[in-house]
């Protein structure tokens, strides 16, 4: 067998300014020309591992490690960061971060400029790569003329250009839709068949990965690799969700229907599934049984109505056309559809950060005009999608009462009010620890504390767990999903389709601009067509329904969703 | 997204936009240095109205930079006002001689020495604006850092400067969401509250755009580590052009400028050209 | 000179972004047609956070960037901005705010600070405007003076505040214990 381009031998490390290891008896080999899926919740130490790999560790982090790490033969430690740069190229989840030229052509030739590569060698080479990526139409555009996915195309040739014969992507599916997203793994695929070099994807989102074939994955918990297998066979495995991760939805549909995961039913993917005609018998017989599973909430009445709304940022751009729809009192509603489609200015527009062109929104009925961004935030309220860039305040409590300084409340009242919000967010026995001491999960309760403390009817949460592992994922939904049975109305902008399927029983579709739909979360990711116009993704129960020749896979779904809340509610009851 | 436009870079076929970064910014620094140094009226107009020559050239119409001019208006207006309110009978020292033209009130006359004294360091500053204008409008932004590694800039703080470029609508779209989210919680800068507390409500929107912004600075550190940022002593520019024969010429015609103005002004042993004393 | 770090050179590249977007952002202040700069909070906070050179270049590149798309640059009071990260950066080397703060390194900033602004206000940029546009000394002494006391109280108010906030957010886990 080949030499390991990567070799880790009972390796640990503890950063400099921590008290405890971060990484515990590594052993790993990554072989040239390999795929392998590093995966595990949020502080398992899988992007420490990524950046013993790059050298970031220790150049930019230092520390102390114990026993022996090797890339491409040579100790890290005893090379400059730059030596390794030669060998492994990052994809770091940041895109814009990533970013540093001023245009595509220059991000890609970054590192060609730092090797003194002369100019015309230099324009050569980035042509090549950026034909390579499928990016070489856009050598002149600037970063905020991208999409999410083109950026990542930048970033990726721009260490392609090195001839690395490693290439590691942190999280690379974080911050893209979900059809960009799909698009990340195909190109990755592509790029490692055409370079052959060892590709090393970090990422808790399982099923998204696997899209594209994976050789192996290696699975951390608490610093320690508790798995590392063919892919086959650690789906066969069965310990995933106790882990953090979240099997993909077809295996957990064959689970529920009592169909054991073995390594003969070629459980990589959808597609590659090998059912028997039993197998399928046993999951229609669970679709059946499912049928009185879920009912439909009683109809309330409009809360918030949008009426012809038309607003651009400047007059040749319309970011949004004749957009109406209406939210009824205590719903829970996703807002999807692709980068730029007009999400977040909806929201902007409901707030009254910014005033439409034409049509008008109404609360209750009553036109909001008129109403300064004040006045609206005490009925709306609005969560950005980073809790960093809300919380101003160093302690909780301050950070909470914030909002109520600027009314004229007593004292009195003001403790009042801030105690009832903290308990009604689980933060109340915090209430006297500085926010640094939270987690991301916690913090985005704080920022979520911080608005609920104005008493809004309806809160509108930008990407609520964007970049969270499932235990963050669950957290944060059980959270809003708790509020919104205490009578919240919470409309939600996402890209997660788990989220949209699983919590919101309805969703509106944004393409362009343009209301393109209105209709149940399950209905949307049933409609191909649908799908593909808005960038979104069918989930994988819709192939695999069609598989086990169950007729109706939008019903599939619906059963599968209420099945499995019933089946989380037992567990945690 | 909302569409920002920082240097306002207007892209036109024309010589001036095809001459380097490198040779405009020479320009920029020379015709700078000049008009800083001088404040020989002769020298001054000279340099006003080959600004205004290379301005027609370049294409650029004055509509497209009517808020900049705006601004430099109401600037000089401010300060010219603020000499007169300080010091009416400055022109009269400078100039070594008074000649009243007619009073005001007060110790407020009108002299012709002071008028001079207001044209003069009016001159100095409007002399400037072509060409920084024309710097900034018809230099492409990605030349701005090879060029001042090529007049002998470290590449390491020409590179500060070509980040600082590519940062700014990300950190302004930043300020704008963050100050937007805190508005809705009843932080508002813009109100009537008292000085002291529009201060400490700017620090809910300031603390964290700047605990962000280091994390950025992080992220981007890493990323250029990554990709051997300081590997070498020197490093190439995939957007820097060769010098041509005009770059040369207009390099030789600014430096030409600025040491035969330099001359001029100094030719009478002062750096005022002084028509009063001529007069005398 | 030292050559500058990468991690220095992008504060100074994201600190001069940050200069330009605050210098743009106009916040009426008492005084007619003079604003509260909350740029120099910023740059004092970050030549704190990351020395005197980053301090210098991150108002000089700002501040250039500023006047360039306003007026034309003036040279004196971009200088002083410089200057006001130098000293700044110079005075509070040894501070090191990452381990923590209390009352006496505030104290040692804001000391800090208000020398640099008086220095930077009340001499560099006047005497550089003498130099370069002669213009009367009691009219660029009166100017320094306002410019001096405004930024001294928004540094003093805005870049104490930011400084508190900066070390207690990322001051490490304690132990903390949940009370009901």
């Amino acid at each position: 067998m080949a030499q390991p381009i990567i070799s880790f031998r009972d390796y640990g490390f503890q950063y400099r300014a921590q008290a405890t290891p971060t990484l515990h008896h590594i052993n790993l080999d990554i072989y040239p020309g390999e795929k392998v899926l590093i995966a595990g919740a949020s502080g398992s130490g899988k992007s420490t591992i990524g950046s013993c790999i790059n050298g970031l560790i220790p150049y930019a982090y230092p520390g102390e490690n114990t026993g022996e790490l090797l890339v491409g033969g040579k100790d890290p430690k005893k090379e400059s960061i730059f030596a390794l740069s030669q060998m492994v190229g990052t994809v770091l989840q940041d895109t814009d971060g990533q970013f540093i030229g001023l245009t595509v052509g220059e991000d890609i030739a970054f590192a060609l400029e730092n090797d003194c590569v002369v100019q015309d060698e230099m324009k050569r080479i980035v042509e090549e790569t950026a034909k390579l990526v499928d990016i070489d139409h856009h050598l002149e555009y600037a970063p905020h003329e991208l999409s999410g996915g083109q950026k990542q195309r930048v970033s990726l040739a721009g260490v392609m250009v090195e001839k690395v014969k490693v290439l590691l992507f942190d999280e690379p599916l974080a911050n893209l839709d979900p059809a960009a997203g799909r698009a990340a793994i195909e190109l990755i695929d592509e790029v490692q068949e055409r370079t052959g070099a060892a590709v090393i994807i970090i990422e808790h989102r399982l099923e998204d990965v696997l899209w594209r074939k994976i050789d192996r994955i290696v699975l951390m918990e608490e610093g320690r690799i508790v798995a590392d297998m063919p892919t086959k066979a650690f789906l066969a495995d069965t310990m995933l969700l106790e882990h953090g991760i979240r099997e993909p939805l077809y295996l957990t549909a064959l689970r529920y229907a009592g169909v054991p995961i073995t390594e003969k039913l070629e459980p990589q993917h959808v597609d590659s599934l090998q059912l028997s005609e039993a197998h399928k018998e046993k999951v229609r017989a669970w679709y059946r049984d499912n049928e009185d599973i879920g009912e439909a909430g009683a109809q309330k009445r409009d809360i918030l109505s949008v009426e012809n709304l038309s607003f651009g940022y400047t007059p040749e751009v319309q970011n949004l056309k004749d957009v109406s729809f209406s939210i009824k009192e205590g719903e829970m509603v996703s807002i999807v559809g692709k980068n730029g489609a007009g999400k977040s200015t909806l929201a902007k527009l409901i707030c009254g950060f910014e005033k439409p062109t034409a049509g008008k929104i109404c609360l209750e009925g009553r036109d909001l005009s008129d109403d300064t961004i004040k006045e609206r935030a005490s009925r709306i309220g609005y969560v950005m999608q980073n809790p960093n860039q809300m919380i101003s305040k160093p302690l909780i409590w301050d950070e909470v009462e914030m909002a109520l300084l600027a009314g004229d409340m007593s004292a009195g009242e003001r403790k009042e009010r801030v105690e009832e919000t903290l308990k009604i967010c689980g933060l109340y026995p915090f209430r006297k620890w500085p926010v640094s001491a939270l987690s991301f999960g916690q913090k985005k309760r704080v920022t979520i504390a911080g608005i609920l403390v104005q008493q809004p009817r309806i809160i509108i949460l930008d990407e609520p767990t964007a970049g969270q592992d499932y235990h963050h994922y669950t957290e944060i939904m059980e959270f809003l999903k708790s509020l919104n049975e205490q009578g919240f109305t919470i409309i939600m902008i996402t890209h997660d389709m788990h989220l949209m399927l699983e919590y919101t029983p309805r969703a509106i579709v944004f393409c362009e601009g343009e209301l393109l739909a209105d209709t149940t979360a399950a209905h949307v990711l049933n409609d191909p067509d649908l799908v593909r116009r808005a960038n979104l993704k069918e989930t994988s129960l819709y192939t695999f329904s069609m598989a086990c020749g169950i007729e109706n896979p939008q019903k599939f779904t619906e059963r599968f969703i209420a099945y499995e809340e019933a089946h989380r509610r037992k567990q945690e009851g | 997204m909302a569409r920002v436009a920082i240097l306002n870079y207007i892209k036109r076929p024309s010589p001036v936009h095809e001459l380097t970064g490198t040779a405009k910014l020479v320009f920029f620094l020379a015709w700078s240095v000049a008009s800083m140094v001088t404040f020989d009226t002769r020298v001054l107009i000279c340099m006003l109205l080959i600004g205004a020559v290379i301005f027609k050239i370049s294409q650029i119409k004055i509509r497209d930079i009517s808020v900049v001019l705006g601004l430099a208006a109401v600037f000089l207006l401010l300060n010219n006002f603020f000499i007169y309110l300080f010091t009416p009978e400055y022109g009269v020292e400078v100039y070594e001689s008074r000649n009243v033209l007619f009073p005001i009130v007060g110790r407020y006359t009108v002299t012709a020495q002071q008028l001079f004294y207001h044209l003069n360091i009016t001159l100095k500053v409007i002399c400037v604006v072509p060409i920084a204008l024309l710097f900034i409008a018809c230099t492409d932004p990605s030349e701005f850092a090879s060029s001042l590694a090529r007049i002998g800039v470290s590449y390491r703080a020409g590179y500060a400067v070509s980040l600082a470029l590519r940062y700014i609508p990300d950190v302004q779209r930043e300020y704008r969401n963050i100050s937007q989210a805190q508005q809705a919680r009843g932080i508002d800068l813009s109100g009537k509250d008292k000085l002291f507390t529009r201060l400490k409500n700017s620090v809910a929107i300031l603390l964290p755009l700047i605990m962000s912004s280091i994390n950025r600075i992080e992220v981007v550190s890493n990323a250029m580590e990554l990709r051997g940022f300081g590997k070498e002593k020197k490093r190439t520019w995939y957007m820097q052009r060769k010098l041509q024969k005009n770059d040369w010429l207009a390099i030789g015609f600014a430096l030409a400028v600025l040491v035969i103005g330099l001359g001029v002004t100094f030719s009478n042993g002062s750096r005022y050209y002084n028509p009063f004393m001529e007069a005398l | 000179m030292k050559k500058l770090s990468v991690k220095s050179v992008v504060a100074i590249g994201i600190g001069a972004a940050l200069f330009f977007v605050l210098g743009k952002v106009a916040i009426p202040s008492p005084v007619p047609n003079t604003n509260i700069s909350l740029q120099y909070a910023v740059e004092a906070v970050f030549a704190t956070l990351f020395g005197p050179i980053a301090g210098i270049l991150i108002g000089f590149i700002g501040h250039t960037l500023i006047d360039a798309t306003s007026y034309g640059p003036w040279w004196s009071w971009i200088i002083a901005s410089a200057f006001v990260g130098l000293v700044i950066g110079l005075a509070t080397m040894k501070l090191n705010v990452e381990d923590g703060i209390d009352s006496k390194k505030l104290i040692h900033f804001n000391v800090a600070q208000v020398i640099a602004h008086v220095l930077a206000w009340g001499v560099v940029a006047p005497v550089l405007d003498i130099l370069i546009y002669a213009e009367p000394i009691e009219k660029l002494f009166a100017q320094g003076l306002m410019a001096a006391v405004a930024n001294i109280i928004t540094t003093g108010v805005v870049g104490t505040l930011l400084l508190l906030g900066y070390a207690k957010t990322v001051v490490k886990k304690g132990s903390l214990e949940k009370e009901d």
